[in-house]
């Protein structure tokens, strides 16, 4: 256990004048507020800016006063709405799904990717690129899911053989293994075809362009399902971040809560990575910036962690579209370059590994 | 287990401090106490070694019998023989024994020094530098000659960058880790985006670089290994037990007066080292620096000075194993980055079934 307490969790319930703690609620409520009216002008200005120049009123009527004749009002809809909705949707998926992650192995290296799901997925995705030759992004999103969900389970099924049941350290080795095996065949048939490494290359960089919004309908049940259970675990992740011991002692079940929390990483990921590739670090990073600013209440870190990981994503993809006009660099691409100053800058700024 | 006491000095008593199971050697002031066990393993693995090196040059397109093959080594044999095995096949053989040695003892080093049992020399950036350098110099078609030495100031800069990030008054496990991530993601970003924004051909080779090859080794490439290897296992061997003592916690080794700030940079300096001259030979080989310690401590336990040479012929081994495989078993011939978690992962669930995992 030694090894992955690494990260201490400072104590989350603190003995408070209730008047304080009202106050303090209410000032983490009004903040969420205002994180939520900040994601949907967010959302407004990625329907506003893209490689096409158009005027606001142009975003506005093709949400509320449709008109099929202008141009600049189908590009809103056909091609804009839909990836904005998706990067919104994958956003809080992933920042919920990270969250729950770290706190159940209170490990801060932890993201869900350790579980198996990118490595599924690409699995998945790659064999069919391979031996079915298809072409678009929307055609190998059950191939994506299936491999992340098979490759999920096989994790959890060896980590939990053997001596001991599972253990945090062994799931995590257990799907270290896996992915490094599934990568293996996904490696072996890429340099085998460059038309599949070709494909795979675009599809790996993580992006929310160029998927009809179908496709997200298929998946939300996962995604959004997913992420709004989770953020109701937020009790259970309190008493899980004080410790094995204590949690037992205070007679949690910790084994059941564990498996239970990951399951619900693992398909929330899963759905997250079939619409949208692998986009790494906004389920690592939001967590951290999340508990940095609010402080270690997870029934407060979580709601959080959903509002802020829409809007992180849906900025990032943004930027991504007005950095590189008339071009445009993919989500995933965006997101690490961001966050990963910012992760050193909070890495630095105090013990943020709580 | 009875002591036995190997000590020069006749007459000299063994120490009553001595633990069961080991042996101690003794001259004059200098004193090595040694598990037995260990070195049994150690032993068993080494004569293993040796004799998958020797296999390992008899197969190929031109097949020569084993005795041909050690003759050949020791300079013995028509010209053929001698051509085949010591300017081609034991070059490589060697290449693979002495990075798959480099790899596991530096993922030792890291994952002793930072006490987190998922991490390896990619945690201080190793890979992801080296790959970002190598993947920009062969996208942009300068010399094959430089690249390793491009590859090896990637990783080394990266390194050297997640040090100083890390430092406040100190290095603190937990915001290496956490620097180590960002800096890794950023530059493996950076390396995708230059794998998307070029044509296929070019961008092919520097993706295949990526997965890690020892096809082609040079005795130049096992001069340099040596090399490195020669210093730094030495100075990884004579640091364990200051790493042990390191493991109680910063507080008991400053207690104990050590250094340690100074401690730790030399460990980190010695795990990169021996990281970094294995990418730039070989490009990023997963698995090795992750797993092996991990399967050296199932079957020996702690890690200690004889535990860390168990876990570099263990990591000799099984690159030379992967290699093989990867050469002459497989229905098309692969990189061997790309086949040492197919081999290894069989035994090390094994392992993992069968043992209660603790660091």
């Amino acid at each position: 256990m030694a090894a992955i307490d690494s990260s201490p969790q400072s104590h989350p319930i603190v003995v408070n004048l209730p008047a304080r703690r009202r106050w303090r609620n209410s000032a983490r409520a009004l903040g969420l507020i205002a994180c939520i009216v900040a994601t949907a002008a967010i959302a407004l200005l990625s329907l506003r800016y893209g490689s096409l120049e158009l005027k606001t009123s142009d975003a506005w009527n093709a949400l509320f006063h449709y008109d099929k004749a202008s141009y600049e009002q189908t590009v809103v809809r056909s091609l804009r709405l839909p990836r904005t909705v998706i990067a919104l949707g994958v956003g809080c998926a992933l920042a919920v799904a990270g969250t729950i992650m770290q706190a159940v192995t209170r490990n801060p290296l932890a993201d869900p990717s350790i579980l198996g799901v990118s490595a599924g997925a690409s699995f998945g995705v790659v064999t069919s690129i391979f031996f079915l030759g298809l072409t678009a992004p929307y055609q190998f999103v059950w191939f994506a899911f299936g491999g992340a969900m098979v490759a999920s389970l096989l994790v959890f099924a060896i980590g939990s053989a053997g001596s001991g049941g599972a253990t945090p350290v062994k799931l995590a080795l257990a799907g270290v293994v896996i992915s490094s095996l599934l990568g293996a065949w996904t490696s072996a048939l890429l340099l085998l075809d460059q038309n599949t490494m070709d494909i795979v290359r675009f599809w790996s960089a993580g992006s929310v362009a160029g998927r009809p919004l179908t496709v997200f309908w298929w998946v939300s049940p996962f995604l959004l399902g997913g992420a709004g259970l989770g953020i109701f675990l937020g009790h259970q992740l309190n008493v899980m971040s004080m410790g094995e011991e204590t949690a037992r002692s205070l007679g949690m079940h910790t084994g059941r809560t564990r498996i239970i929390a990951s399951f619900l990483v693992v398909v929330i990921t899963g759905a997250a990575v079939a619409v949208a590739g692998p986009i790494g670090f906004v389920g690592l990073a939001v967590p951290h910036i999340v508990r940095s600013v609010i402080g270690p209440d997870y029934r407060w870190v979580l709601p959080y962690a959903l509002v802020v990981g829409a809007a992180f994503l849906t900025a990032s993809d943004i930027l991504g579209r007005v950095v590189a006009r008339p071009g445009e660099i993919q989500v995933g691409i965006v997101t690490a370059i961001l966050g990963a100053p910012f992760l050193i800058f909070l890495a630095r700024q105090r013990t943020v590994a709580s | 287990m009875a002591t036995l006491d190997l000590s020069p000095i006749p007459g000299d008593q063994p120490a009553p401090h001595d633990k069961p199971g080991h042996v101690t050697l003794r001259t004059g002031p200098l004193a090595v106490r040694l598990n037995v066990r260990v070195l049994g393993i150690a032993l068993i693995v080494l004569l293993l070694t040796a004799m998958l090196a020797v296999f390992a040059m008899t197969r190929g397109s031109y097949s020569i019998p084993f005795m041909d093959v050690l003759r050949a080594v020791f300079g013995r044999g028509d010209d053929d023989q001698l051509f085949v095995v010591r300017t081609l096949r034991l070059p490589r053989v060697l290449c693979a024994m002495l990075i798959g040695g480099a790899l596991a003892v530096a993922g030792a080093v890291f994952q002793g020094l930072v006490r987190n049992p998922l991490v390896s020399p990619d945690i201080i950036g190793i890979d992801t530098g080296a790959s970002l350098v190598a993947v920009f110099w062969i996208v942009f078609g300068f010399s094959t000659a430089l690249l390793p030495l491009a590859a090896f100031i990637g990783a080394v800069a990266t390194a050297m960058a997640v040090y100083v990030l890390s430092w406040k008054g100190g290095i603190s496990p937990n915001r290496l880790i956490l620097v180590g991530i960002g800096a890794g993601a950023a530059l493996s970003a950076l390396t995708t985006l230059i794998t998307v924004r070029f044509p296929i051909e070019k961008v092919r080779p520097a993706m295949v670089w990526t997965m890690g090859s020892i096809y082609g080794s040079t005795w130049h490439d096992v001069r340099v290994l040596l090399g490195f290897v020669a210093v730094c296992l030495p100075l990884a061997i004579a640091l364990m037990w200051y790493l042990r003592a390191l493991q109680l916690g910063d507080d008991v080794a400053r207690g104990l007066g050590m250094p340690v700030e100074r401690l730790r940079l030399g460990l980190i300096v010695v795990g990169c080292a021996l990281a970094a001259v294995a990418v730039a030979v070989a490009g990023p080989i997963g698995f090795v620096a992750l797993m092996v310690p991990h399967m050296a401590r199932m079957l020996a336990g702690a890690l200690s000075a004889s535990v860390l040479v168990l876990t570099a012929l263990m990591g000799a081994f099984f690159l030379l194993a992967a290699d093989t495989i990867a050469q002459h078993f497989l229905p098309v011939s692969l990189p061997v980055g790309v086949v040492t978690a197919a081999v290894g992962a069989p035994y090390f669930l094994f392992l993992l079934y069968r043992s209660n995992v603790r660091m």
